[in-house]
């Protein structure tokens, strides 16, 4: 996907504009987290299974090389095929080879971030392969050509009226020219395209929530059942996985499952999960007659060892985000790139770059409702620091910010001098405060004053008043 | 809870930058509160800031030199209170991760990080401390600052101390555990993404339509008052240790003498 992250400021001065957006996203406010907490208050081992579940993460990180080779053994068994690919280059070949070895004219998808990352729909477009998004909210991003703005519910940054005009601009080469505005007569229309669409299709592409090595299984999750029939009912079936997907046994995946819905959706389980191992063996009533799992690295073994592993623990519910004041504000296409909200500031500098996604780790107040809320307990706003202190070191961090801070710090360590500006600058920011007590525009603090005003220091600085009580003999 | 009563307990005041600055009349009111809870108070001269504008802002090196002052500043007594989640945490949690590699350090950091606390945590689970004949007869509600909530895991104390102001009649405000949209640097860096949360914040507050606001730290406390006045309210901003102190009365954040 093109990178835009280094616009944030601009793009989330827009969101902040855009009425649209506004309204679309303070829905996240109420709903996710809502349902999220009552799904959590009902399992009273929620937490525990947050330990295990980050344990289980670690101990797969730690021999990650292992569990990937016992599911490629699994999977070649099933009669399978695993392509290992260190880029999104060779992620993006491997399934245009199999994609021309299958004669592919069209292939369904169902939902699938690391394909959002590899921008395969405009790769397989430029090809003369036609990809048809098959979950709701990718369908309508895609027709109306834009991005996900969420990781689990991709167009939430459209509003039902404008699903109703895209719905009605574009689906008139299908015969419906009806102006829909019944949310449920909306998704049948779309769904009535989309069956004919799954018969057509010549290849099926997944995402993967999980790989499990004991079994050579891949897992989706789904509320819409479009991934089950994406992967059954072309003859060839391609899941595309980060290599971090993969757990050792079924019996992990469950685990992993049971906080995955209710921290995304607050639902017990989602509606679909679809488990598929190899290909369509003689006794099956259907299934694909190809079974290729296309592995994906693109930067993460680096992350292996290296004091930002624990961002390889994501199960992309999109918790974080849901509870994210910043994210609620400025929306998810503000941050430039596949991932917003707190997993995105925190790996988006990993996967696109430090200096193009500077933004995104400086644009958090720390509120720490991210970490709070993570099912496998990523410290996000740590990370998030990591890469501040990264761009610091760096000087990619702007040099009035820098200074500003260095001049700080000179007198922090000094108290005689500190004492002395403080006192000064109490007098002085209290005169300025004058009747009213307060400040509406200071020049040198004009991040403040632009949104607020700033409450007048009352005179004199605490320490002055103490030294002069205790002199007073207090 | 008996020591209270035999060993009047050695306390150090981090009186936190914000508090020296701009609004001593809190510093004073911890003051009044811990000396009432049965402490000694010191306040020593050397301290200055905790060092989170450095840490927060990637600059490892500065916040680790200031966090070093700090510690030197504060050795040698039993507790350091701080009338500020903020800062408390920051000595708490964030001094250990600074020092993490320090061998020589680990000791006098752990040791500080051990005995630093917030201010209504600390008067009421350590001192067993309760306010007496305090009134307020005044609505009021009450702001979580997020490193007292979920750093410091600061949320019954300040509401039980609270209770016994007589007359105050308290009012929870919606979603309460948002993030006001200070952040440090951050509302300077991101006025605008700043902006949008403290509204929301602000709305939630006004809903309670409570005559006060009440939080344990001033830097949220200055954003909301700042903003709120920029928008023409009149809800009255204090620190919570003033309300408890019996010094709410006069000019609340932003407010002038007249
Ligand atoms: S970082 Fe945690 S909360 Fe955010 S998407 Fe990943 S697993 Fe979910």
């Amino acid at each position: 996907m093109q990178v835009e992250s280094r616009r944030f400021k601009k793009q989330a001065h827009e969101a902040l504009h855009d009425e649209n957006i506004q309204k679309a996203f303070s829905k996240v406010k109420t709903g996710f987290p809502v349902n999220r907490a009552k799904a959590v208050s009902e399992l009273p081992e929620f937490d525990d299974l947050r330990d295990a579940a980050r344990d289980l993460k670690n101990h797969i990180l730690a021999h990650l090389d292992f569990y990937l080779e016992t599911f490629e053994e699994q999977v070649t068994l099933q009669g399978g095929q695993v392509h290992w690919c260190s880029s999104y280059a060779e992620a993006r070949d491997a399934v245009l080879k199999i994609c021309e070895a299958a004669n592919a004219r069209t292939v369904t998808k169902g939902k699938s971030m690391i394909t959002e990352e590899m921008s395969l729909n405009s790769f397989l477009e430029e090809k003369g392969i036609e990809p048809i998004e098959t979950d709701l909210g990718e369908y309508i991003i895609q027709l109306a050509h834009e991005t996900p703005s969420h990781i689990i519910a991709p167009a939430l940054h459209k509003t039902k009226d404008q699903v109703t005009e895209l719905f009605h601009e574009k689906h008139g080469k299908y015969g419906f020219h009806e102006r829909l505005t019944d949310p449920q007569a909306l998704v049948n229309e779309a769904r009535s395209i989309l069956r004919q669409k799954y018969v057509d299709a010549d290849v099926g592409i997944t995402g993967a929530n999980f790989l499990i090595a004991e079994t050579g299984s891949t897992v989706i999750v789904t509320n819409e059942g479009n991934g089950d029939l994406t992967q059954s009912l072309p003859k060839t079936h391609i899941a595309v996985s980060s290599i971090e997907k993969v757990v050792p046994t079924l019996e992990d995946a469950s685990t992993l499952l049971r906080l995955l819905a209710r921290s995304a959706t607050g639902q017990e389980m989602s509606v679909y999960t679809t488990f598929s191992t190899g290909p369509r063996r003689a006794d099956d009533i259907d299934g694909p007659a190809a079974f290729h799992v296309v592995l994906v690295d693109a930067g993460r073994s680096e992350l292996v060892g290296s004091d930002k592993q624990d961002l390889l623990r994501c199960l992309k519910c999109g918790a974080c985000m849901n509870h994210c004041p910043v994210y609620q504000a400025v929306g998810g296409h503000s941050y430039g790139w596949v991932y917003p909200g707190p997993i995105g500031a925190a790996l988006n500098p990993q996967m696109v770059g430090l200096e193009e996604a500077r933004h995104l780790p400086n644009a958090s107040s720390f509120c720490g409702r991210c970490e709070e809320v993570c099912p496998v307990r990523i410290p996000l706003p740590k990370i998030m620091r990591l890469w501040r202190e990264e761009a610091f070191e760096k000087q990619i961090a702007p040099k009035p910010e820098r200074w500003g801070i260095g001049l700080w710090a000179f007198f922090t360590k000094r108290p005689a001098l500190y004492r002395l500006a403080t006192g000064l600058a109490a007098r002085l920011l209290h005169a300025m405060g004058g009747r009213r007590g307060r400040i509406s525009k200071l020049p040198l603090l004009s991040g403040w004053t632009s949104v607020r005003d700033f409450p007048a220091p009352l005179g004199k600085t605490f320490m002055q008043q103490w030294k002069e009580q205790k002199g007073a003999g207090k | 809870m008996s020591a209270s009563v035999t060993s009047p307990k050695n306390v150090a005041l981090f009186v936190t930058c914000l508090v020296d600055l701009t609004r001593p009349s809190i510093g004073f009111a911890a003051v009044k509160l811990l000396e009432q809870a049965g402490c000694t108070i010191m306040v020593p001269e050397t301290q200055t800031c905790c060092g989170q504008p450095a840490y927060n802002s990637g600059d490892r090196k500065s916040a680790k030199e200031i966090a070093a002052h700090v510690i030197r500043a504060f050795e040698g007594y039993d507790y350091v209170v701080a009338p500020s989640g903020s800062c408390a945490g920051m000595i708490r949690y964030h001094y250990p991760a600074l020092f993490a590699d320090d061998d020589t350090m680990m000791v006098a950091v752990k040791t500080l990080s051990e005995k630093t606390y917030e201010l209504t945590s600390f008067l009421h689970d350590v001192c067993g401390y309760a306010p007496e004949d305090v009134t307020l007869a005044s609505s009021l509600t009450y702001h979580d600052s997020c490193s007292s909530l979920r750093e410091m895991k600061v949320e019954g104390q300040p509401r039980a101390l609270l209770k016994n102001v007589e007359g105050l009649e308290f009012r929870e405000a919606e979603d309460r555990a948002a993030c006001c949209g200070f952040g440090g640097t951050f509302c300077l860096k991101y006025s605008e993404i700043s902006e949008s949360m403290v509204d929301t914040k602000i709305d939630n507050l006004l809903a309670t339509k409570a005559d006060m606001l009440a939080a344990g730290d001033l830097g949220c406390l200055m954003n909301i008052a700042g903003r709120l006045k920029r928008r023409g309210s009149d809800m009255k901003v204090v620190h919570v240790a003033e309300v408890l102190a019996g010094m709410a009365d006069g000019p609340g954040l932003g407010e002038g003498e007249g």
